[in-house]
């Protein structure tokens, strides 16, 4: 876990660190429907930020989150993934993998949630392949930033998953 | 790539209850993670052999079951019955049978090729209708997830996870390099 924080210092310095208040959105999960950071307030939550909807690396990352739900499951936690993709290219892609967790569509302004968290990617037009672990009371538990070509796994999320369990009344 | 990277670690140690191929006290390790109906891991399991066959017993090569069950809808049961052949200590046979058929991995299928390596009927119940081993693959599969792995296959050498491409020549690169 430790360990996971020096990487992602190193990787991008602007990520948003454990213990920051985890900054509010709202963003569409399908075409007529949307979700904010605030309904998941009171159970931890996984958000996912990935470059793009397709690309093989991503696939695989969001095939694992989709495997190991009943472990998230365990945890009371919610994973969202969060790319630029627009929210019909996120129903084609969820329907193609038989996701089970929502997509959500940091389309329109372009990235401006990723912006916030501190893990857009200007000259690229993507966000970064970012992970944070949000506690129950919406402050930031644990991030880490990947090397874009590297998909992160899991261990980390459930590291920090396991963290918060064990530690349910720290401020 | 950041110079501050450091790949995940194997949290479960190699034990009797792994299915090994190659000499304890060789001085690599590979460990690999993969899924039967899996076309990558198929692709990938030739390679493995190559590599083993380079470096006899310089190599111990552990096989573990991380089926992507969404995806490949034939992969739990593929790894299920490979397990019930291991009982039989035909794990090797049935691992290199199943990878040679991978587009033929119905129960129909996996019962036919139980019977060519003579595995009693009762031991295939026992795995495809019970699903006796069930638990089995499920804790590989955990120890994967919570060891760092990715996508499958994921190879780690000497428990220090493989980020590089998985060709022969980088594999034996690696393993050369972890053996120093």
């Amino acid at each position: 876990m430790s360990q996971g924080s020096n990487e992602q210092r190193s990787a991008n310095r602007t990520a948003l660190e454990p213990g920051t208040a985890a900054p509010d959105f709202q963003l569409h999960s399908t075409p007529d429907q949307s979700v904010s950071l605030n309904d998941f307030r009171g159970a931890p939550v996984v958000l996912a930020f990935y470059p793009a909807d397709w690309s093989p690396v991503c696939g695989d990352q969001m095939a694992l989150y989709n495997e190991i739900l009943s472990e998230f499951r365990r945890f009371e936690a919610q994973v969202v993934g969060i790319s630029v993709d627009g929210s019909w290219c996120h129903a084609a892609f969820a329907k193609d993998r038989k996701l089970h967790f929502p997509l959500l569509a940091d389309f329109e302004p372009k990235g401006a949630v990723a912006r916030t968290y501190g893990v857009y990617r200007d000259k690229d037009g993507i966000c970064e392949r970012a992970l944070f672990v949000i506690d129950p009371k919406g402050v930031i538990a644990w991030s880490f930033v990947s090397p874009l070509g590297v998909n992160p796994g899991a261990d980390g999320i459930l590291a920090a998953l396991e963290d918060l369990k064990s530690q349910p009344e720290k401020k | 790539m950041s110079r501050s990277y450091f790949p995940p670690k194997l949290v479960l140690p190699v034990s009797e209850r792994d299915h090994i191929r190659g000499p304890a006290h060789a001085p690599v390790t590979l460990v690999e993670y993969a899924d039967y109906e899996c076309p990558y891991c198929g692709m990938a399991n030739p390679i493995v052999e190559q590599v083993q066959q380079a470096l006899g017993d310089g190599l111990r090569f552990v096989f573990r079951n991380f089926p992507l069950t969404e995806m490949h809808p034939h992969a739990e049961h593929a790894a299920e019955i490979a397990e019930a052949a291991a009982t039989q200590r035909k794990f090797w046979e049935m691992h290199d049978t199943l990878y040679a058929h991978q587009d033929a991995l119905e129960d129909l299928h996996l019962a036919e090729y139980a019977t060519l390596l003579r595995i009693p009927t009762s031991e295939v119940k026992r795995a495809l209708a019970q699903h006796a081993y069930r638990e089995r693959v499920h804790e590989d599969f955990l120890s994967g997830v919570r060891s760092g792995v990715n996508g499958t296959p994921t190879f780690f050498i000497n428990g220090m996870r493989h980020d590089g491409s998985y060709d022969y020549d980088t594999l034996i690169a690696a393993i050369a390099s972890a053996a120093r």
